[in-house]
């Protein structure tokens, strides 16, 4: 066995990867093994009895949307029951932020990785403030998801088709010229999506109204490009999964109470530890006190070489990094330290376009004693709150550690 | 009874996360109870309502417009809270020191700084060795000042750094000089035709620094360690260095400083000193040296002496010895070995002494380490010196220096051997003495040198004659005798043995070539590149690095991971896989 080689061709793969946005239709009908009585969630696999505030909020609120509870004490009932059971996205080749609740009847994005082959899904961002994701399900939630799936989602659906496909990897590249990091700031990435999708929404609507409403809707949300990201991001580490003897992360996910990783060359299997609580800024009349600990499918950013990691090309938020520009290419600079690639195609300007830090090595991770940097949103710790900050989050080291340790007896090294 | 006022700056564009910035340097005030800062768009609206902080002003707001609340105890705090904005947001701008990015690891720095061929290490020491492998993997030189290295990690370190052409200089090295950057503790030291190669810090830094005192100067000054000369290191470092400066240009004199070697391990850092083709002045401090000079070698007592040689025998080079003299191709292959058959047992001492700076060891009935002592006198065994004078050759017969005969059969014996080259003999002339000894040893030596022509051999007898021409048997004369029968004839016995010796070395020289050096040379490149360095651990370092105007990176280095011995383990064996 050659870890090195190993590792070339899995990061080979993960950049050679090329996302695809080619569709949106029911979750129900494209995403493999996904069934009536079955949610998706962000994160490793979790129960009722162990979920946090904000996982709890938003089972219900899908539960609830898909007319099977009234409350809390409804869902709650159905998930201890069995009726109603709970599996990760990442089983399901999907994704989701925050607590990156699927259910079957909600539209979902459709990725394809023209490369390879492999499709990834992720469903439609709400926006900011009170949402289902962050764990909210207060009636104007519910309404605003009821009328981005009978509004919305047919029309994107339709759109998406007449444009013949938004490759997400170039827009992508493009988006970390303009300011975007990829996680937490996708306001440049939005855009371009919102621009790439507008004449083929003009198109197909039946109304110009319509069309205005959701072209409104996608253009006002610098988070609309996010959930696509997070799909093109799935797909290109799914392409990077599975490669015999590679040590390279191919999956970090949080579901509000344990941070998850898995590696390439040892399987399905999970490595999790506790989630740690964001360091970061809060919202006006929050404090850490409040803050859920940390939440979300979305660190497939970083696990693909951006987010945290491209924090150098997105001075404007460096804030959630202590201070200075200098801070962010810092920041970058560190996560060259932990990973096996520089993207071919993700670049950096203001490090001279060097190529992003790709694909995290647990050797490095371990010997280094460095832990992934993640940029992520915080959750309010009650459910029905929504975000409450934004910041900085790393991933307990144990995890890798015991990654390492079993890498070692796979292997028998 | 709390206040809140209100600002709204209509469009005031900053990203989110300096307004949550701000806000957070606002409520941090004394006296502030909660405070807002917002873009006024519906959302963070919602977000004021909930924290109670939506003023009717606030609600008016449109999206594009600035919204500052503040909640404080009172109105002046309030407004002087809303009045502090600008200043705020001006100091955030100004921002703070800008840090610089120190890598994590050897290998970030190498990649940043491609040009660093050298790591410098004083980490603890049961890390340091683990860095010092990374630094060879990355192919680069290794400045070793950690301590407490294991002397099987030094073995293993040298040896794979002398299959790759690299260099460890350490561990426990304290200091070096290389292309004028000093490495560690040293001094300023101009340049000049000086290298030296030092097993000792302070040797090294007492012998740089009188050189510069006495006006000359360095090509470079290089470290090994001090354990380099034990026999189980095998003194690698050391010979990589003299066959280094053997080979630079600029090196006219090489000066080589250490504690007393291992006797093995000496013995073969001679060999290599004698190999390098210019003068290695050497001092092994307090090792009893054979001579003050041996061909190119030049001992020293002290430190200062030896840094005085040096810079004489820079400024003034010795003529190259001529090795064509030796008329080589005379012999038979296979002939070797030197026999002495001496009547005096001072003169026979002495030569054992002198011969110690040109051969491994010779065997005797009397010898300067019990280990070479001959198992039957009579029978010669290797290069062997017999003193004949001994007492159990004189029991019942006269002394060798009144009868010939013992000697001269003696003589016939080591000429019938095809191994033997060379036969040396003493003779004592004087008063009490053989009246004339040359007339029975001189035909013994024209017989025994043909008795080796005809079995298409070639002897060389040399002989040393002690004595005047006032004495009884008159010296000349003697001379005349011992030459006509072909002898090589001294009244030196110290210029006698030392033809033997440089005879018999090069015999065996020629007969067994030095094995193939299994060590890959170090690039010269290394001495005259301008030196640039990766630094892991005493910072002090980095800052005097930079101080003498020389690249240096410094690592940001941790254990690796933290120190975890089985994770190490597990590290270490992937690296290998």
């Amino acid at each position: 066995m050659d870890i090195e080689k190993a590792n070339a061709e899995a990061t080979e793969r993960m950049m050679e990867a090329r996302p695809v946005l080619v569709g949106l239709a029911k979750a129900r009908e494209v995403i493999p093994g996904m069934r009536d009585n079955l949610l998706l969630h962000a994160g490793p696999p979790i129960t009722w009895k162990r979920a946090s505030g904000p996982m709890r909020g938003a089972i219900t609120g899908a539960l609830i949307f898909e007319g099977k509870a009234k409350n809390e004490a409804e869902a709650q009932a159905l998930v201890e029951s069995g009726e109603i059971e709970l599996e990760p996205c990442h089983h399901h080749q999907a994704v989701g932020p925050m607590a990156g609740l699927i259910a079957p009847s909600m539209s979902v994005y459709i990725i394809e990785n023209k490369t390879h082959g492999n499709r990834s899904f992720s469903n439609l961002n709400e926006g900011y403030g009170k949402v289902l994701r962050y764990g909210a399900y207060s009636e104007d939630v519910l309404e605003r998801l009821r009328w981005m799936e009978e509004v919305m989602a047919p029309l994107l659906a339709d759109a998406i088709e007449a444009s013949g496909g938004v490759d997400v990897r170039a827009l992508l590249a493009e988006a970390l010229h303009m300011g975007d990091e990829g996680h937490n700031r996708n306001k440049a990435g939005s855009l371009i999506y919102t621009k790439s999708l507008a004449p083929h929404i003009a198109k197909v609507a039946k109304s110009p109204d319509v069309a205005a409403e959701v072209i409104r809707f996608l253009g006002d949300n610098a988070l609309s490009v996010l959930n696509p990201v997070m799909a093109a991001c799935k797909a290109m580490a799914d392409a990077a999964h599975g490669i015999e003897g590679s040590t390279i992360v191919s999956v970090m996910a949080r579901n509000g109470t344990d941070f998850g990783i898995r590696v390439s060359g040892l399987g399905d299997r999970w490595f999790t530890g506790p989630a740690g609580i964001p360091k970061g800024l809060w919202f006006p009349g929050f404090t850490e006190e409040d803050a859920s600990p940390d939440l979300g499918d979305s660190t497939i950013t970083e696990t693909a070489g951006i987010g945290g990691f491209a924090m150098a090309a997105a001075p404007a938020i460096v804030t959630f990094v202590s201070g200075t520009p200098k801070d962010a290419l810092n920041a970058t600079l560190e996560m060259y330290e932990i990973t096996y690639a520089e993207h071919k195609y993700f670049t950096i300007p203001p490090l001279d376009f060097r190529g992003t830090p790709t694909g995290i090595d647990i050797r490095k991770v371990v010997e280094k004693g460095i832990t992934p940097r993640v940029n992520t949103g915080v959750a309010h710790k009650e459910a029905g709150v929504g975000q409450v900050g934004a910041g900085l989050v790393r991933p307990p080291m144990s995890i890798f550690q015991e990654a390492l340790v079993a890498f070692a007896e796979e292997y028998g090294i | 009874m709390a206040v809140t006022k209100v600002e709204v700056r209509s469009g005031a564009y900053y990203d989110s996360v300096v307004l949550m910035q701000l806000q957070r340097s606002l409520a941090a005030l004394p006296g502030v109870l909660d405070a807002g800062v917002v873009m006024g768009t519906d959302a963070n609206k919602d977000v004021l309502a909930q924290s109670d902080l939506l003023t009717p002003e606030a609600q008016a707001a449109g999206a594009d417009d600035l919204v500052i609340v503040v909640r404080a105890e009172d109105e002046a705090v309030a407004q002087s809270a809303l009045d502090q904005v600008d200043e705020l947001i001006a100091a955030r701008r100004r921002g703070g020191v800008e840090e610089e990015y120190f890598p994590k690891s050897l290998e970030s720095a190498a990649e940043m700084m491609p040009d660093a061929r050298w790591v410098l290490i004083s980490v603890a020491g049961r890390y340091a060795a683990g860095v010092a492998r990374d630094a060879l993997r990355l192919d680069k030189h290794v400045f070793l000042y950690s301590d407490n290295v294991s002397l099987e990690d030094e073995i293993s370190l040298k040896q794979t750094a002398a299959e790759k052409g690299l260099l460890v200089m350490g561990p426990d090295c304290g200091t070096a000089i290389v292309n004028g950057v000093g490495l560690g503790f040293a001094n300023g030291v101009r340049r000049g035709p000086i290298g030296v190669v030092a097993a000792a810090g302070t040797g090294l830094q007492q012998v740089t620094s009188r050189i510069h005192q006495l006006g000359s100067g360095i090509t470079c000054g290089l470290g090994t360690g001090g354990r380099d000369l034990s026999e189980e290191v095998g003194a690698v470092t050391i010979r990589q260095g003299l066959d280094l400066l053997s080979r630079d240009p600029e090196t006219k004199v090489i000066v080589l400083v250490s504690k007393p070697p291992a006797p093995k391990v000496a013995e073969e850092v001679l060999r290599a000193a004698r190999r390098a083709g210019k003068p290695v002045v050497v001092e092994f401090i307090g090792y009893s040296a054979p001579a003050r000079q041996l061909d190119n070698l030049h001992f020293a007592a002290t430190l200062d002496e030896a840094a005085e040689l040096a810079v004489q025998l820079a400024a003034s080079p010795p003529a190259a010895e001529p090795a064509a003299d030796l008329n080589l191709e005379r012999f038979a292959p296979g002939q070797r070995y030197l026999r002495g058959l001496f009547s005096g047992g001072t003169l026979a001492y002495e030569a054992q002494l002198i011969l110690k700076g040109y051969l491994p060891g010779v065997y005797s009935n009397a010898p300067l380490d019990k280990s070479y002592r001959l198992a039957n006198s009579l029978v010669s065994q290797a290069h062997t010196i017999v003193d004949l004078g001994e007492d159990e050759f004189t029991v019942g017969r006269l002394h060798p220096m009144m009868d010939n005969d013992l000697r001269i059969r003696r003589l016939y014996q080591e000429a019938d051997d095809p191994e033997v080259a060379v036969v040396m003999l003493d003779v004592v002339l004087g008063y009490g003495a053989h009246p004339d000894p040359a007339s029975e040893l001189a035909p013994a030596i024209a017989k025994a040198r043909a008795q080796a022509e005809e079995a298409g051999r070639y002897l060389e007898v040399a002989v040393v004659v002690t004595g005047t021409d006032e004495d009884p048997q008159d010296l000349n004369a003697q001379i005349q005798q011992l030459k006509d029968a072909g002898a090589w004839v001294e009244t030196s016995n110290e210029a006698m043995v030392r033809y033997v010796g440089r005879l018999v070395r090069a015999l065996d020289q020629a007969a067994n070539p030095p094995p193939a050096e299994t060590m890959k040379p170090v690039d010269l490149d290394v001495l005259h590149q301008p030196l640039a360095a990766i630094n892991v651990g005493l910072e002090s370092f980095t800052e005097s690095l930079k101080a003498q105007g020389a690249p240096v990176i410094q690592v940001d280095w941790r254990p690796p991971a933290g120190g975890d011995e089985k994770l190490m383990a597990i590290l270490e064996r992937m690296k290998k896989k």
